[in-house]
């Protein structure tokens, strides 16, 4: 049974990937390199999706430019350089880190941090009480309740 | 301090409200991508020549204002925004033409039913315009003195406002 699943996963595996096979490099090696890259680049028509899952015709296009650049010895970070040099930093999935992207690698820490002191603060407060004797009513009462 | 404590929550929802209220109004698209192409030299393309029509030489397009048209006989956008690009013809801006993966034959019946405003035109038979920034036809670059000047993603249909026909305005 579970080989069975294990079967039908795998062959199910070209789903989601939308990479055509004429496209695929002979190079195994640098073919799962243009695969991994390509899961980076983001499809320029329909935004949400990266090249490599996306049946649009210059999402082809890019993978087949990718696979171009590795073919003539590309680092991967050339090849995303390279597309980021025509298409500008949009293309890339994961924004690079520096000055123009600070507030939106460093909000999610920043905000976790304001929250926690936040919840400290209050949680030290609520700890310590009101600090103050018991009135000779309220002593009664408790008294009395007792 | 702690009666300043209780506005803070107005003061985050009017920060939440104002960052919407910005995100609707500045006409921002946040799906739109960057053309890094803008402001460099129009990249030379090695095109293919169509028939015996004049081969556009991206690399050496010469000085002034000049309009470079990405499209295909195949694109329904390419039809409606052609009358347009005839018209800038028509006015003396040399308008260029770039087929994009398209058989030589059904690019030249398109040119032959709505006519062609091009001075010169090349076929992308591969991805040569990428180099461009394409995302796909039509689009349409304003070259002044051989660099990019804008980059016009989809059809120009000369609508008033238009943002590409005011640039080419500009620019002459």
């Amino acid at each position: 049974m579970r080989a069975a699943i294990l079967a039908l996963l795998l062959m199910a595996a070209p789903a989601w990937a939308a990479t055509e096979p004429d496209e695929v490099l002979a190079d195994p090696a640098l073919e799962a390199r243009a695969r991994q890259l390509g899961t980076e680049l983001r499809c320029v028509v329909c935004a949400g999706e990266s090249i490599e899952s996306s049946s649009a015709g210059v999402a082809r296009d890019l993978r087949l430019l990718v696979r171009e650049r590795l073919v003539a010895g590309d680092t991967d970070d050339e090849a995303l350089d390279y597309v980021v040099a025509r298409y500008g930093e949009g293309v890339l999935l994961r924004p690079r880190f520096g000055g123009h992207t600070l507030a939106l690698w460093l909000m999610p820490a920043g905000l976790l941090v304001l929250g926690g002191v936040g919840a400290a603060t209050a949680l030290r407060r609520r700890g310590r009480g009101t600090g103050r004797a018991l009135s000779a009513e309220e002593a009664e009462e408790v008294e009395r309740l007792r | 301090m702690r009666r300043l404590l209780f506005f803070l929550p107005f003061a985050v929802f009017g920060a939440v409200a104002g960052f919407g209220l910005w995100a609707l109004t500045s006409g921002r698209d946040p799906n739109a991508f960057d053309s890094p192409v803008v402001g460099r030299d129009l990249p030379a393309l090695a095109l293919e020549p169509l028939a015996d029509l004049p081969l556009l030489q991206t690399g050496e397009i010469g000085g002034g204002v000049q309009v470079v048209n990405v499209f295909a006989s195949w694109c329904v956008p390419c039809v409606a925004e052609h009358p347009v690009l005839v018209s800038i013809a028509e006015s003396g801006v040399p308008v260029h033409g770039i087929a994009y993966q398209d058989a030589p034959e059904d690019t030249l019946a398109f040119l032959d039913e709505h006519g062609n405003p091009y001075a010169s035109v090349g076929r992308d038979a591969g991805r040569q315009v990428l180099e461009l920034g394409l995302s796909g036809v039509p689009e349409t670059f304003l070259v002044v003195d051989g660099a990019v000047a804008y980059h016009a993603a989809g059809p120009i249909l000369g609508a008033p406002g238009d943002a590409f026909l005011a640039a080419l305005d500009a620019a002459r």
